[in-house]
């Protein structure tokens, strides 16, 4: 009864944070042009050779994410802290993990949709061909944004909160989202590849395996952040 | 009475005996070196350049004992929320990011005439990278968040997240390098060479403990300090 009380907590944030973004727009649409952007700025970096910049796709499309991700990270406890709503939150009856799978809904939804758009243009840009196993590429990409919205929400929940928070919070994210990122980049490029050696499902279980250590690691250790 | 001095009053974390215990370890750090540079033979290969092993071998050690340190204390200062606790993590924290940064530096050194580059993108020399970012990033922390419990807890959950990241980092940038290749096993070391590193590994075991009770030594007295500072600007007597 108690998990399913704090379940309807956490949809009930995630609803309203998603509310808050679809009513403004700015947020999400900003956020968005930025990862084009970023996007773009790769297809510079690595230059007009196509065969260059197909092959560094998969890294270019999740370090994009990356990027613009920080910034939605930050913005959905900024949006809280500006309206003096977060204290309000942890006034309210229940577990503080319930506030933060809240967070992580919303912001899964908002980095997915984000991500979404990312692989599309992608996909235009650098001429990538969909490959057949285009479901498993779904759930690399699914499994990678929960690792990614996991540790973002996790110390976007400090850095929001302190001074520089601009800085700290990648400070703090990127090292630790080496694991996620790595696996998530391989197995994507793998898959984009055509999967050949046959190793995008080892990645993919990686992944699952990062990602339920830190969900269950930051589950347990946002009650610390989250109440002081 | 003025704030540093009742500061010492106050904290006089600074005993006798850890002086001479740090007079200790450095004198058997140097006994260590020169132990090891004389009795060791030259190497094949290497030559005398071999003699590295002796500081960056040690070095790395403790770049994986002092993360396990932060992560102790923190854990132990949530569970008892005694604030020396955070302050030994954050002195153990300052100390793993200079061990992983001399490891880092010393490899290098050591890399370029044996490798001939001085970075390759190794399992090991990626992970102690990304270690020494994740204890830069802790220690950002701490430096950005100025409540003092507010820091406590913070650096503590970041502490213990990123001791469970360490060995997750290491597997998986091993695995991004070597998925396909069979793992090469480490070098069989040379009765020669053994003496000379067990010594040095406790020598720089010694110095670390030391470097750390110095930093929280340190800690401790600005502690003081800040508080003797709160009470006279309360205007209470500070005697």
């Amino acid at each position: 009864m108690a998990l399913r009380d704090e379940w309807r907590r956490a949809r009930a944030i995630a609803w309203k944070d998603l509310t808050t973004e679809r009513r403004s727009k700015a947020g999400f649409n900003s956020v968005v042009v930025l990862a084009v952007t970023i996007l773009v700025l790769f297809g510079f970096a690595l230059g007009p050779d196509t065969q260059a910049i197909r092959n560094a796709a998969a890294g270019e499309i999740w370090l994009s994410a990356l990027f613009a991700g920080v910034l939605a990270f930050n913005r959905s406890f900024q949006l809280e802290l500006d309206g003096g709503a977060l204290d309000a939150l942890i006034l309210y009856p229940g577990a503080r993990r319930a506030i933060f799978a809240g967070k992580l809904l919303g912001n899964f939804a908002f980095v997915a949709l984000m991500l979404t758009i990312v692989i599309a243009v992608g996909v235009v840009l650098f001429q990538v061909r969909v490959p057949a196993e285009w479901p498993s590429l779904l759930a690399i990409l699914f499994l990678g944004c929960v690792g990614l919205v996991t540790l973002g929400t996790f110390y976007a929940a400090m850095a929001s909160r302190s001074r520089a928070r601009e800085v700290l919070l990648p400070l703090l994210l990127f090292p630790m989202l080496v694991p996620v990122l790595l696996a998530a980049m391989e197995g994507t490029k793998a898959l984009l590849g055509g999967d050949i050696m046959g190793d995008a499902g080892a990645w993919a279980r990686l992944l699952a395996a990062f990602d339920v250590v830190f969900l269950v690691a930051t589950l347990l250790a946002f009650e610390f952040v989250i109440e002081v | 009475m003025t704030t540093a001095a009742l500061a010492t009053k106050v904290a006089r974390p600074r005993t006798r005996a850890w002086t001479v215990f740090g007079w200790f370890a450095f004198l058997f750090l140097i006994a260590s070196q020169a132990t090891a540079i004389a009795i060791s033979p030259p190497d094949r290969d290497m030559g005398d350049l071999q003699k590295i092993m002796y500081v960056h071998v040690p070095s790395a050690w403790m770049t994986m004992l002092a993360p396990l340190t932060v992560l102790v204390f923190a854990l132990r200062y949530l569970w008892k929320r005694r604030e020396q606790d955070d302050l030994l993590a954050a002195s153990a924290a300052e100390v793993a990011t200079t061990f992983a940064g001399l490891t880092l530096m010393l490899g290098m050194i050591w890399a370029r005439p044996t490798w001939g580059v001085w970075w390759t993108w190794d399992a090991r020399l990626t992970s102690t990278l990304v270690l020494f970012l994740i204890l830069a990033g802790y220690l950002a922390l701490r430096a950005l968040v100025d409540d003092r419990e507010r820091r406590a807890q913070w650096s503590a959950a970041v502490g213990i997240l990123g001791a469970i990241n360490v060995p997750i980092v290491y597997m998986s940038v091993r695995w991004w390098r070597t998925i396909h290749q069979m793992q090469s096993s480490p070098a069989t070391v040379d009765p020669a060479y053994v003496l000379g590193l067990r010594l040095n590994a406790f020598a720089f075991l010694f110095v670390m403990v030391f470097f750390i009770h110095r930093r929280y030594e340190a800690a401790m007295i600005e502690r003081a300090a800040e508080h003797a500072a709160e009470a006279a600007a309360l205007g209470g007597s500070s005697t």
